[in-house]
């Protein structure tokens, strides 16, 4: 078989794979070495679907002794398989890399023999990159599950990134879906990296030239709409695993139905990716913005709103916190209003110290005035000609509906408010808020 | 306000003579335009003649009575593609030599924003053509083409020359008609009038194809949004792409 055909099969079975990301670490180029790596991540191309392509993203192998359900490569699955050899793999890296096609590389694979084994073929690749070709740039290695701990050691050493899928947001589901896994042997090497990186940033700030395991952290991934959680458990499970296991990314992955199970969505329906990206929205309010699950989401309201983002639904559903007032909030007060993000929040910082902030400056400090508007003073000004009411807040923040489409289900209409007024109650109460 | 248009050499050290000569002959001009991109005027023109003295002054001025950071946002400006650029920078230092430091904060005001978002555009375009630059092997040297709206090629140098230590490349700018150039250890960016690149050969051709199978592959169909891939990878970049090039 050509390295032609290899990579067509090997790159059509990792493809469902989330991160692409080649951030986290900086290493700067060295005389006789090749390469680098940039803390903020280089994107190199976007593929037809609109996601980045940072890393040659392939697996190993695509052969495998597990019979996961949702996997397109379960042992069940009639496709063709293949195998690079880590040469192979290694001289193609470097191939394209020095092409400035990519970034570096992300290697997950299928459970070749066993863990073990296949776990030495990863290994060996990375070996070849960074010992022979001298390779700095960015390398994403997938933990192999049930490996022994000395062979990912050596792994963690080798590569920027290492993950873990955890794959089903709960532990029935993975049951369910995954007979050979239990949510314990996936928690337990996720365990296991945490702890070593943690061992790792003291064993740093001791000696400056320690190896460095795993520098830019761990990631892992979850498939979204495969089974039946909720936003509010997804969103809750993403935070225990950023608080307690220190990960650096969750990543969500909308499910497209690669398989006939009876235990899946059929075949032919469609991923559900505005969820996912209500999801992804949530995960950075959560990272960048100082939200907690449990603010955007409740037992009441187990799942984000379809039309509307999550940072406007939680606004609209606190009166009480507005309106901030531009001029004196403290910065994490500036992150809670829509419309105003890391950036325009930094710039109101700067502008305001260089003299006093007017409302008609703020599209020039990046400020989304459109949501901003509703929710801020600036010197005790508030925007002119805005009805402050919820019903009306809700309706102007609701996306514009297309001409002619049919409103969407679960959108608010003019229809929905007519009861009220003649006195009716139901429809305010009908209001998500 | 009377127009009065400026002309100058186009290089930076002239720009700053314009700023000098601005100064001289409390004049503020409306309009300062290239000698050779002027077109003939009705109104009065200043021909701003280059004196390195005078640069020299302006220039360190910038430092002493603004800021470092004002400096590099002159610097910086002074590359960017922003629309009368060299009246916006007068303004720019007009104003910083009135409030000092503070003016790179003065956000709220139509130069100081407008010099921050076209050096904003800047540092993005050359963030973006880190990834988007493709280089083609001949011989053992690396080769590439870009045509960036801004001037990035000062912004690209320090990574590039870092990240391949040990090759011999060349970054051309096809629309700026200057290059990066790089042997092991040593490198620079040098005009270039004219630039043309060898047929590529099978082995070139064999990575490329390989790359195009990956670039292929790796899209998930059910996921198609062409209009994403779109904002993300804007279309004026494509004719320089492998992946987006046909054979």
């Amino acid at each position: 078989m050509t390295t032609l055909e290899k990579l067509k099969i090997l790159t059509d079975a990792a493809k469902y794979d989330v991160a692409c990301t080649s951030s986290g670490v900086d290493r700067a180029g060295k005389a006789g070495a090749l390469g680098s790596s940039a803390a903020c991540g280089i994107c190199h191309s976007f593929s037809a679907d609109g996601r980045c392509i940072s890393l040659l993203k392939v697996l190993f192998t695509n052969r495998c002794i597990c019979d996961c359900q949702y996997c397109l490569n379960r042992r069940s699955n009639d496709m063709p398989r293949a195998a690079f050899t880590p040469r192979e793999l290694a001289d193609l890296t470097i191939a394209f890399y020095r092409r400035n096609y990519i970034e570096g590389l992300f290697l997950s694979s299928g459970i070749l023999r066993n863990a073990d084994y296949t776990c030495e073929m990863l290994l060996e690749t990375l070996r070849i990159l960074r010992r022979e070709y001298h390779f700095r740039g960015y390398i994403h290695v997938k933990a192999i599950p049930g490996a022994d701990e000395q062979l990912l050691a050596r792994l963690g050493l080798l590569a920027d990134r290492m993950s873990v899928n955890i794959e089903m947001p709960s532990e029935k589901s993975l049951q369910k879906l995954c007979p050979e896994k239990t949510r314990q042997s996936v928690l337990h090497p996720m365990g296991w990296i945490a702890e070593r990186i943690a061992q790792n940033t003291h064993e740093l700030a001791k000696y400056r030239h320690a190896p460095a395991f795993v520098p830019a952290g761990q990631s892992t991934q979850m498939i979204v709409g495969a089974t039946p959680e909720s936003d509010f458990q997804i969103l809750r499970l993403a935070q225990g695993l950023y608080q307690n296991y220190g990960l650096k990314r969750v990543f969500y992955s909308a499910y497209i139905p690669v398989s006939d199970s009876a235990l899946l969505p059929p075949l032919g329906s469609k991923p559900p990716l505005q969820r996912e990206h209500r999801l992804y929205q949530a995960d950075w309010l959560m990272r960048f913005y100082g939200f907690q699950a449990q603010e955007l989401l409740d037992e009441a309201h187990p799942n984000l709103h379809p039309q509307l983002d999550p940072k406007c639904c939680w606004a609209l559903r606190h009166p009480e916190f507005f309106p901030v007032e531009l001029e004196r909030a403290d910065p994490h007060t500036l992150l809670r209003v829509p419309g105003i993000g890391p950036k325009s929040m930094r710039a109101i910082l700067r502008a305001r110290r260089a003299g006093s902030l007017r409302l008609e400056a703020l599209p020039k400090l990046g400020v989304v005035c459109k949501r901003a508007q509703y929710f801020i003073t600036c010197s005790g000004r508030r925007p002119k000609d805005l009805v402050l009411t919820p019903e009306a807040m809700w309706r102007a923040l609701l996306p514009a509906p297309k001409k002619g489409a049919a409103p969407l289900p679960g959108q608010l209409c003019w229809e929905d408010f007519m009861p009220r007024m003649s006195g009716g109650n139901h429809a305010a109460a009908s209001l998500p808020l | 306000m009377q127009p009065l248009l400026y002309r100058y050499d186009g290089s930076f050290e002239g720009f700053l003579c314009c700023v000098f000569d601005s100064y001289a002959r409390k004049e503020q001009p409306t309009e300062i335009c290239e000698e050779s991109t002027a077109q003939l005027s009705l109104f009065p023109v200043h021909r701003v003649v280059t004196d390195p003295a005078h640069a020299k002054r302006v220039f360190s001025s910038l430092r002493a009575r603004i800021s470092a950071k004002a400096e590099d946002l002159v610097l910086l400006g002074f590359l960017t593609c922003m629309h009368e650029r060299e009246r916006v920078l007068l303004q720019f230092i007009r104003l910083g030599f009135r409030y000092g430091a503070k003016v790179t904060d003065m956000l709220s005001d139509p130069t100081v924003s407008a010099l921050e978002k076209a050096v904003g555009h800047l540092r993005e375009e050359a963030h973006l053509l880190l990834g988007f630059v493709r280089f083609s092997e001949y011989e053992g040297r690396l080769a590439a083409v870009i045509s960036p709206k801004n001037q990035v090629l000062p912004l690209m140098q320090a990574h590039f020359c870092a990240r391949f230590p040990e090759e011999t490349f060349c970054i051309y700018d096809d629309v700026h008609n200057e290059a990066l150039l790089y042997r092991p250890h040593v490198g620079g960016i040098f005009s270039i009038s004219a630039f043309s690149l060898p047929e590529a050969d099978a082995r070139e051709q064999y990575f490329r194809s390989l790359w195009r199978v990956f670039y292929e592959t790796i899209a998930i169909q059910d996921r198609e949004n062409p209009k994403c891939r779109q904002t993300q990878m804007p279309k004026r970049y494509w004719p320089h792409l492998t992946e987006m090039r046909p054979e």
